[in-house]
């Protein structure tokens, strides 16, 4: 064992667990994170989605050992200014707003996607939209209110 | 009440429901509340059964078969072990009846040690331990010790029965004399997952009192409690269920979560200890339930202008090991067997048998998606026989008012066929589009590669068709299953002049915890968040029944707008008349607390024998009408569905958002058991048992879907609304496979539509002599 250093959220997290202790573990055992969702283990379907130095990963995927001196960014920290007023940032509120939530188990990697995408300079073009976000399954939306969110703030911005 | 379209982008909907005209909300559904628990699900603090952490809780796990069939003649932990460290848990354990209490006691806990294993992933033992890793390293040391029996895998050949039913009307031999046209046609479909985002999840806790308290991912919290009783001999008050967050159901989470709930109870109750029992996406798909596949044979007789006078239909279920929910999944099957279409002369027939893989149980549509794609498609085909457009022989045959249906049933009212199945054909221009991919066809004929078949490859390999289909939906439980169910729900005004709604009714994505309060506050004439929606907890609410068969809003939600209205009339009476919302602080304070238990009453004039099967199979019906557009590759039969229009009437439109949430995903459901959801089988064992290879749409393959909601109220409801859950996913997969025949020829039997189906279809059509559709020849 060693333990590993990174940046979840902006806040410094240090751990002292196996090096190939899935990063999706990490966040929901040992820094009780668990806005983060696992729906597979095996990267088919998103829910455990988080963003590592600015790219989406599936965090069933990544073993700790490869996350240390990294930045990681999870749902809980999508809208860590927004919080601190007391409500949700223009995404979130989008999806709100559009019923791009149903039952919510894909929704944190949903968002997670959705950020890395609009902070990438993604547009409102739909099929860009849906390319972004085809690597997370959702059984309950048909997607088209999802898409309808995320293109509502690729306007805005 | 007249039948309205709610065309999108207009303000058509009920002023009373729109609770708040200052939010937020983007469209015409401004002013409706938004998601309740929307926020904590967008933040990631919405708690998940797996996101509970419970101090010293140990991880369980099932021990499984690995046969299809066999003798359990013992069970061996190997002696080199010390288990004295971990809790190991067998048959021998219960304490009550080893049975999942459910419609027959057929289905054990656990195998017990010279009882039988009846399919493959069957439950055999339980393990639990402090640690994930000590449980994979045991896993493997716990030998079953068995002798084979020949499985049975064709349910045609299995001669366990679970269900039968027999329906006719009229005089079928006179029907098909009078027909111009007889044809006939057997159609298969194949097992569907529910696939959840969020695996099947319980936690048990033993509590002081010998009893258990389970926190779970489940649809019906009743159905675990009762299941929780009998098995472990506890009281009503030792079992206490509590429905955390869920993430999805689909019918999923309707029966199973009995059984694991029970496992891990069996096992806290050994290890004296939480125990925390979370599958894996492999363990779900292997052991669970899913939709029933079925073989649905059709012989129709018709005239030569399209007037069905004579149907004989037969359904076969494979109900797999155990009769779970089979009985009543058939008989829905078989009830909307015909589809939506007046004919004077029926036969329905429908057989469950068992068979040795796992046991099939409810996903949404229970039953009607496998028999509906069969009715469409056999309609579709006799429409091309006569060379009728799709849309012209559905126009002579749907049920109009006063029309009867097979059980004998006068459709009194609430009757929208032909309204959804107009708006459908005019939000898609259908004739106009179908002209164009006629012609289209009938250009590319005996171009390509196949003798005289469709194809052209190369720089015209893709094929557009378009594709129509029309279905009903009987609205809540069948038969006289409300009225057996005795559901109660309660509105209550509490001493501290609190407003809370208390019913069994669970929030798995759909939207009761906002409806639900919405309906009520509209009702007391208060705002929606002053209205409280109670935890789905045995403890803290009566049995409303289970949260199923789209009776939710319908059901239960006329009980709570029943229980508001006596509620707010009793308030009002104490306090002279001044309105409810200005009244019930002052009446908590003087009164105390007020509490309206809202029994279910029988649908006025809705009667069913059982017995005979003949009567009102159902209070009402949705209705609900597809158009597809495809697109299809004619060198690898790839499909690509572009588009679908839904047009679906609710009887009540209560919160446009969700209910619009609810049709795209029920119809990408569809699209997904049209096209690709497929489950294979080898000596019982689902060969695909991992999210990498059972496939469900992604953004890329889901079509555009565009929601039309039509409002047929239905009388009998105090609001009119009959229901959306299910409606959406009856009715798309024949459009899909129509518009795969408008496409390229050939119409496809078995779902789902694959490539490799539609390529053997392509190579066999020069014998089956089915010819190119024509396009615009609506007489």
């Amino acid at each position: 064992m060693s333990a590993y250093r990174f940046l979840v959220n902006g806040a410094p997290a240090e751990v002292d667990v196996p090096g190939m202790r899935r990063l999706l573990d990490v966040l929901r055992e040992d820094l009780g994170l668990t806005g983060t969702k696992e729906g597979c283990g095996e990267g088919e379907c998103g829910a455990c989605s988080v963003i590592l130095d600015g790219q989406v990963v599936d965090s069933c995927l990544v073993p700790i050992c490869q996350v240390e001196g990294r930045i990681v960014r999870t749902v809980e920290g999508l809208s860590l200014a927004a919080r601190e007023r007391g409500s949700l940032d223009t995404l979130q509120e989008a999806f709100l707003d559009h019923g791009a939530a149903q039952c919510g188990i894909c929704t944190p990697g949903m968002l997670v996607a959705a950020r890395a995408y609009l902070d990438g300079g993604g547009d409102a073009d739909e099929d860009r939209i849906r390319e972004a976000i085809a690597g997370n399954l959702c059984r309950c939306t048909g997607y088209t209110k999802i898409v309808d969110a995320i293109a509502a703030v690729a306007h805005v911005d | 009440m007249p039948t309205r379209t709610l065309t999108p982008g207009t303000e058509t909907l009920d002023r009373a429901l729109i609770v708040d005209p200052g939010q937020r909300v983007p469209g015409r559904a401004s002013g409706f509340p938004l998601r309740r628990e929307g926020p904590a699900k967008l933040t990631g603090a919405a708690k998940y059964t797996d996101d509970i952490v419970f101090p010293g809780a140990w991880y369980g796990i099932t021990i499984r078969s690995t046969e299809a069939r066999a003798k359990l003649v013992a069970i061996e932990p190997d002696p080199d072990v010390d288990w004295s460290k971990v809790v190991l848990a067998t048959a021998a354990d219960i304490p009550g009846d080893n049975v999942v209490s459910l419609i027959k006691d057929d289905q054990p806990l656990l195998v017990p040690v010279g009882g039988e294993i009846r399919h493959h992933a069957e439950p055999v033992a339980l393990l639990a331990a402090p640690d994930r890793e000590t449980l994979r390293q045991l896993k493997g040391r716990i030998r079953l010790v068995t002798e084979s029996l020949p499985p049975i895998f064709d349910p045609e050949q299995s001669d366990h029965v679970f269900a039968h039913y027999d329906v006719s009307r009229g005089d079928l031999d006179a029907g098909f004399h009078a027909a111009d046209v007889i044809l006939e046609g057997e159609y298969r479909v194949g097992h569907q997952e529910q696939l959840y985002i969020e695996n099947q999840a319980m936690i048990a806790v033993p509590g002081e009192d010998g009893g258990i308290v389970i926190h779970g991912s489940l649809q019906c919290p009743y159905y675990v409690h009762k299941a929780l009783k009998r098995a472990l001999k506890l009281s009503s008050v030792q079992a206490r269920v509590i429905q955390e967050e869920t993430g999805g159901g689909f019918g999923g989470k309707e029966e199973y979560p009995s059984m694991i709930a029970l496992h891990a109870s069996l096992l806290a109750l050994k290890a004296r200890r939480p125990v925390r029992m979370i599958y894996d996406r492999h363990e779900d798909i292997a052991a669970t339930t899913k939709r029933h596949p079925a073989i649905v044979r059709h012989r129709t007789g018709v005239t030569r202008d399209g007037r069905l006078v004579a149907q004989d239909i037969e359904v076969v279920m494979d109900g797999g090991a155990y009769c779970t929910l089979t009985p009543v999944v058939l008989s829905r099957g078989v009830l909307h067997a015909g589809g939506p279409y007046r004919c004077p002369n029926v036969r329905l027939r429908g057989t469950a048998t068992r068979t040795n893989t796992p046991p099939n149980g409810a996903f949404r549509g229970f039953g009607a998606p496998q028999t509906e794609f069969a009715a469409e498609t056999q309609l579709n085909r006799l429409a091309e026989r006569l060379n009728i457009s799709p849309a012209e022989i559905r126009r002579r045959n749907v049920y109009r008012l006063n029309d009867t249906t097979p059980t004998g049933q006068v459709l009194r009212e609430s009757v929208a066929g032909e309204e959804v199945l107009e708006q459908a054909l005019s939000a898609s221009i259908f004739e106009r589009v179908r002209e164009r991919t006629g012609r289209e066809a009938a250009a590319r004929r005996g171009s390509g590669t196949i003798p005289t078949g469709a194809l052209r490859t190369g720089d015209q390999r893709i094929a557009a068709g378009i594709g129509l289909a029309l279905a009903w939906h009987g609205a809540g439980f069948t038969g006289s299953g409300e009225v057996m169910l005795k559901s109660v729900a309660s509105v209550e005004l509490t001493a501290d002049a609190r407003i809370r709604v208390l019913t069994a009714n669970t929030e798995m994505g759909q939207g009761t915890k906002t409806v639900f309060p919405q309906m009520v506050a509209a009702e007391l004439g208060v705002p929606v968040d002053w209205v409280e929606y109670a935890p789905q907890d045995t403890a803290e609410v009566l049995d409303s029944g289970p949260t199923v068969a789209s009776r939710t809003v319908m059901v239960v939600g006329g009980l709570t707008i029943l229980a508001a209205r006596r509620l707010k009339a009793e308030v009002e009476e104490r306090s002279a008349g001044v309105p409810f919302h200005e009244a019930f602080r002052d009446d908590a304070r003087t009164h105390g607390g007020t509490r309206i238990d809202q029994p279910f009453e029988p649908y006025p004039g809705v009667v069913f024998d059982d017995v005979t099967y003949m009567g009102d199979a159902y209070p009402a019906y949705g209705w609900a009408a597809a158009v597809a557009t495809v697109e299809v590759d004619l060198d690898t039969a790839e499909v690509h569905v572009r588009d679908v229009i839904a047009v679906d009437d609710v009887g009540k439109v209560i919160h446009p958002i969700l209910c619009e949430g609810q049709v795209e995903g029920g119809t990408l459901q569809a699209v997904g058991y049209a096209t690709i959801e497929e489950i294979k089988l080898r000596d019982g064992r689902y060969l695909n048992d991992r999210l990498a290879t059972y496939l469900i749409p992604t953004a890329l393959d889901a079509p555009t879907i565009r929601t039309i909601l039509v409002e047929a109220p239905y009388s009998g409801a105090p609001h009119g609304a009959k229901g959306v859950g299910e409606l959406p996913m009856d009715v798309a997969a024949p459009a899909v496979v129509a518009a795969i025949h408008d496409a390229t020829g050939v119409w496809i039997h078995e779902l789902p539509a694959t490539p490799e189906r539609i390529l053997a279809a392509l190579h066999g059509s020069t014998d089956s002599g089915s010819p190119v559709a024509e396009g615009g020849t609506s007489a």
